[in-house]
């Protein structure tokens, strides 16, 4: 029953998708019900098979799931299906969450409602316009999105993909739903597919993912050559077949197979959840509208690349105790994540765009929880997701009113502003309330403001799993990046909500409407209550009043137990201080920010243009692999092979038939050939001509041949009938 | 009683008349003169038949029929030769046959 409940769940938003782009197209209202009720429905069903699967005693023994065999093979068929264990269950719940509050919030967002616009054009993002509103006044209005249904199409098509890979059962699935997702990603990127950026930043997105799906793919073919399955729970539960990729040696720098296969499929994260090196694609994806920078890039399609490497755990850890030393995909991730946090994060001290400094925010938490991994802290890794897709989602979303609202201040004044840069800002939270407080409170979730967060508790939790594991630099790392994190959180809210407002659209700026308010709301009540699922039992005073639940469920997984949480207060009390003090830091430099100045952090001068500048990541990229990418198609294949060699012998060869055809028509064809036709038509008339004069009309002429011929013949046939 | 004359002499006389008659029409002129020939010509004949007749078959009268349907056909065909003729010269004012020759290729 929750098996079949589990294969329906990804239908819908399919369904709501295919009927929008043939039959709905042109009614944007009904469109927008489509994708709605579609959300709906997956939301409503990946509920119920939560309350299901979490009132099942035991369920990673006896997981919900329902295969059918797929693909005939030589031995056994390949199965595909549904699969519920603890881990899909939780990603269903903040999946279907986030996705359904973010289609409700697209549709005041795209401004529904609205009038059509009169210079408004597909591709662009809407303009405001003078309307007419009653008894002949006009005034200036905000109008609705030209390609309204093409958006929710598109965020369907990307529910169904993000739910498809969620409730696989094998590899190959995951890997059709994480290109659909890649796939959704360019198409929501691109959306405003006039603005060139946007179509650049779609392109970058999709080809640097698709550099790391390449790698993932391979990592799908060992991983199915070596075992002969890609099903979840016949590797990753299996401890035989764990065991023999462990120990079995890959072909490959004497990695075992469980280690080659674990990086490459690594490598696919680290392109999906943009980790360096490629993590450039994701601040450039800006440019889509905020829902999608919400959807995609904070609770959905990033989160895919580490729920892969959650539930691929088992088989990067093979071979590894808790306590032990970690084993080469663990170290690998433990590098790369603790590197990406801190990198990310002194980024984003810099950044005066709302979106990128929420975008590299992104990054660094992505870091955090694959450098949870990295050292061993599955259950934190997988709260961390957990809790940060809910506060995510709700920074964007907020970004998203903020910036509305600050259009419409723009619309007003027509200042000639970027709605987008802080530095525009300020005051907003007499304006905006409701975005204030939301925001607010997804800000210090993100810093890991103390227990009423669910920041808190996750990042305690990691921070607790590399201490306690004895990964001291991760540690430091990771703390830094909480620093920094809380800093540039604070720096964040003070620019944008208080103070007084530095530029006249911030003075016209007003709240957003309860369609794009209440889904803040919602998402806000997560954001400070679901933390409380996963206390662990070591904290002091309040451990062990509420159990783990979260911590429980989720290493009910794993086959060699999870690692003990550290009794040390240690790691407890760094995140204390990192996010507060950092949080008051924050607001300290900024709070005295008035127009016009210069931000104060340029007073680390050449540190500052260096990170302002993303550490010149994109353009050593463009001069290593652009550039002669470029040059590779434009000179080398275009120029040189194709017109200069290939042409050149086709045209050869057609000017060596032309010279050919001509000296057989002349020399072969008409003398030849006309010779014989005309010579023997030319011939019968002179025979003709020549025995014309035989016939004079002289009858005695006439009678004087006959009487010779009757002589003539009268003496052959005396001659051979007489005398023979 | 048997004639005394000899059949050849009857023979040769045909001949000669026939030639006679041969060279006159491959040799005259005027298209009458070359119509005489002919006419002699078939008396030549005739009498070539009524000789054989006379000698070889008497009392049968199938010769006599040959003879008789000869004679008339010569009278015919005259006849028609003649009007031709005239119709040529009316129309051509013409008596010499080498000038006929409208029906040359």
């Amino acid at each position: 029953m929750a098996a079949i409940l589990t294969w329906l769940i990804p239908l819908p938003p399919l369904l709501a998708f295919l009927f929008i782009a043939l039959l709905t197209y042109r009614d944007k209202g009904l469109s927008h019900w489509l994708a709605l009720i579609g959300a709906g429905l997956a939301w409503l069903a990946s509920m119920v098979v939560f309350v299901m699967a979490i009132t099942t005693q035991g369920l990673n023994q006896s997981p919900f799931a329902l295969a059918i065999a797929w693909l005939p093979m030589p031995t056994t068929p390949l199965t595909i299906g549904v699969l519920v264990d603890p881990l899909t269950a939780i990603t269903l719940f903040f999946v279907a969450w986030t996705v359904m509050m973010i289609f409700i919030y697209s549709v005041g967002y795209h401004d529904y409602g609205y009038p059509e616009g009169d210079n408004n054009k597909p591709g662009l993002p809407p303009r405001g316009m003078l309307a007419r509103i009653g008894r002949g006044a006009r005034e200036k209005m905000p109008t609705i999105e030209p390609l309204y249904s093409r958006f929710f199409a598109f965020i369907s098509l990307f529910a169904f993909g993000m739910f498809t890979l969620v409730v696989s059962d094998n590899l190959l699935t995951l890997y059709i739903g994480w290109e659909i997702m890649g796939l959704c990603s360019y198409l929501l990127i691109g959306f405003w597919y006039a603005k060139p950026a946007a179509r650049d930043a779609a392109v970058k997105a999709f080809i640097t993912t698709r550099l790391a799906d390449m790698f993932m793919l391979i990592g799908l073919v060992a991983l199915y050559s070596v075992t002969g399955t890609l099903n979840f729970r016949d590797i990753l539960a299996n401890p035989t077949v764990l065991g023999k990729l462990a120990s079995t040696t890959s072909p490959i720098l004497g990695l075992s197979w469980a280690g080659f296969i674990g990086l490459l499929l690594f490598a696919g994260t680290i392109g999906k959840s943009a980790q360096f090196p490629l993590h450039v694609w994701l601040p450039d994806a800006m440019e889509g509208p905020t829902p999608v920078s919400a959807m995609i890039h904070a609770a959905t399609m990033v989160s895919a690349g580490v729920y892969l490497v959650i539930r691929f755990f088992p088989l990067i850890s093979a071979g590894w105790t808790p306590g032990g030393a970690p084993t080469i995909p663990m170290a690998v991730m433990g590098f790369i994540g603790a590197f990406t946090a801190l990198f990310a994060a002194t980024i984003a001290l810099t950044q005066n765009d709302i979106k990128k400094v929420l975008a590299y925010s992104t990054i660094s938490q992505l870091g955090y929880m694959v450098a949870a991994l990295g050292v061993g802290a599955f259950a934190a890794a997988a709260f961390h997701l957990f809790t940060h897709a809910f506060f995510k989602a709700l920074l964007f979303l907020g970004s998203g009113s903020v910036i509305h609202g600050m259009e419409h201040g723009v619309l007003h004044t027509e200042e000639e502003i970027d709605a987008q840069d802080m530095f525009n800002m300020g005051g907003l939270r007499h304006k905006m309330p409701v975005t204030f407080w939301t925001f607010l409170a997804g800000g210090l979730a993100l810093s890991g403001f103390p227990l009423i967060t669910a920041g808190f508790w996750s990042k305690d939790a990691i921070l607790g799993g590399a201490y306690g594991g004895g990964y001291l630099a991760v540690f430091i790392a990771l703390a830094l990046a909480a620093l920094l994190t809380a800093f540039y959180t604070a720096r964040q809210i003070t620019l944008t909500f208080l103070g007084e407002p530095r530029t006249h659209a911030a003075e016209h700026a007003h709240e957003s409407r309860r369609v794009m308010t209440i889904p803040l709301i919602v998402l806000a009540v997560f954001a400070v209550g679901v933390g409380w699922a996963g206390i662990p039992a070591t904290f002091p005073g309040l451990g062990g009043l509420i159990p783990n639940w979260f911590g429980d469920f989720l290493n009910s997984m794993l086959p060699a137990g999870a690692a003990a949480e550290t009794a040390s207060l240690v790691p407890l009390f760094t995140s204390l201080v990192v996010s507060l003090g950092g949080l008051l830091l924050g607001w300290a430099v900024y709070r005295q920010y008035a127009a016009g100045k210069k931000d104060p952090l340029q007073s680390l001068g050449g540190v500052y243009t260096l990170l302002k500048n993303k550490y010149y990541v994109d353009e050593f990229y463009n001069w290593a692999f652009v550039k002669p990418a470029y040059w590779i198609a434009e000179t080398f294949t275009y120029k040189w092979i194709d017109k200069l060699i290939i042409d050149g012998i086709l045209n050869a060869i057609g000017r060596f038939g032309l010279w050919l055809g001509r000296i057989l028509r002349t020399w072969f064809d008409l003398p030849v050939i006309n010779g014989i036709g005309d010579g023997i038509a030319g011939g019968t008339r002179r025979l003709g001509a020549d025995l014309k004069p035989v016939q004079s009309g002289r009858i005695q002429q006439y009678m004087l041949v006959t009487m010779l011929v009757v002589v003539v013949v009268g003496i052959i046939f005396y001659i051979f009938l007489v005398l023979v | 009683m048997s004639p005394t004359i000899p059949l050849s002499w009857y023979l040769v006389f045909a001949a000669a008349l026939f030639c006679l008659g041969l060279f006159g029409m491959l040799a005259r002129k005027n298209m009458v003169a070359i119509l005489m020939g002919v006419e002699l010509m078939l008396n030549a004949v005739n009498i070539n038949l009524i000789a054989f007749w006379r000698y070889l078959y008497a009392p049968d009268l199938t010769g006599w029929a040959f003879v008789a349907i000869v004679f008339t056909a010569a009278a015919a065909e005259t006849a028609v030769g003649l009007a031709l003729i005239i119709s040529i010269y009316r129309r051509r004012k013409i008596v010499v046959a080498e000038e006929a020759n409208t029906l040359k290729g």
